[in-house]
């Protein structure tokens, strides 16, 4: 019983550790986002290429949230059967 | 609250082998593919050169569109890959929006993603082996000094990773964050009008009422933007890797 609730506790507090992956792309976003903010005040004509540009550049800094939020999905769904079948 | 968030349920098995399960997944893609083929032999058929139809119309509005974004991004030496990525950009669209038919997105299943990330892997790899030869390929891993070789061969295997938990984390997220609003939307609903005393709450309680509406605000992002967004992303994706594989 207390190998269970030992495993689901790690599992559960693992979860919660691997969304902290969240943080980085918040902050890489709203920088890119301001960046952009800029670059459409110098030059108002340019926006709908930095806009489609920002896009992609988001997007592409958001897979290391994903990655957080993944493991956080492998960690709740996943590891305490592959851990509980293991005891 | 109970809230039930699962992977793709299994429909039926083939009793082969020790029997094959055939998830929901097999089956939406598959159901995708008929309607993109039909839809697509509905649009090419009986093409004329003067007074074109709308049909047509819309036919040469998406081939040119396909053909301007592959130019604008590799260059006028790759149009013959232009079948492919708008193939991969039509399933992908046609697979996230699948959700908003009530069927399971075959997206928000990562053995979709990785093998389309497989595809496209296999085709990077060919392009480097065509155009610098087998012998440059394998140099290609020793670039800066051959000591860096397991860290090339890890980036080289984490391309195609990379690309298909992109497409399936963005997807099933928005899956899950609308299972759980669904969830709390409820609970919230039942706790609402159980104020109310007597019957009445019990009754008005039964009933869900927040589940009108404030979904339709995430499915908007979720189903509609997340979809585009993530099959643009894929598609750019491939044709960047693509066209630097050749250099």
């Amino acid at each position: 019983m207390l190998e269970k609730a030992l495993v689901l506790m790690g599992c559960a507090i693992g979860s919660g550790l691997a969304l902290i992956a969240g943080v980085g792309p918040g902050i890489g976003e709203g920088y890119a986002a301001g960046k952009a903010v800029e670059a459409v005040a110098r030059q108002p004509e340019s926006e709908g290429k930095v806009r489609s540009t920002l896009l992609l550049g988001v997007a592409l800094s958001e897979t290391t949230g994903i990655y957080g939020f993944v493991t956080g999905l492998l960690l709740i769904f996943v590891a305490p059967r592959l851990f509980l079948g293991m005891l | 609250m109970n809230v039930d968030i699962h992977g793709a349920p299994i429909l039926f098995e083939i009793p082969i082998l020790g029997g094959i399960p055939i998830s929901e997944t097999l089956v939406v893609t598959w159901g995708v593919m008929l309607v993109l083929t039909l839809g697509c032999i509905w649009l090419t058929h009986g093409l004329k050169v003067r007074d074109i139809s709308r049909r047509q119309a819309v036919a040469e509005f998406l081939v040119t569109t396909a053909e301007n974004f592959v130019r604008t991004n590799m260059g006028e030496a790759w149009l013959r890959y232009v079948p492919f990525v708008s193939a991969i950009f039509a399933l992908s669209i046609c697979s996230s929006l699948s959700s908003l038919l009530g069927l399971w997105a075959p997206t928000a299943d990562v053995s979709t993603t990785l093998a389309w990330a497989v595809v496209v892997f296999v085709i990077i790899t060919y392009t480097k082996i065509r155009s610098n030869g087998i012998g440059g390929y394998l140099k290609g891993f020793c670039d800066p000094i051959f000591l860096m070789a397991p860290f090339n061969v890890l980036g080289e295997i984490f391309t195609p990773i990379s690309m298909a938990f992109r497409h399936f984390g963005n997807i099933v997220s928005g899956t899950v964050i609308t299972a759980l609003v669904y969830a709390a939307l409820l609970a919230a609903n039942h706790a609402l009008f159980s104020l109310i005393p007597g019957a009445v709450g019990q009754l008005l309680g039964a009933i869900p009422f927040l589940s009108v509406g404030v979904p339709a605000v995430l499915s908007l992002y979720f189903d509609w933007f997340s979809s585009f967004m993530q099959a643009f992303i894929f598609c750019m994706l491939t044709m960047m890797f693509i066209s630097s594989a050749a250099e």
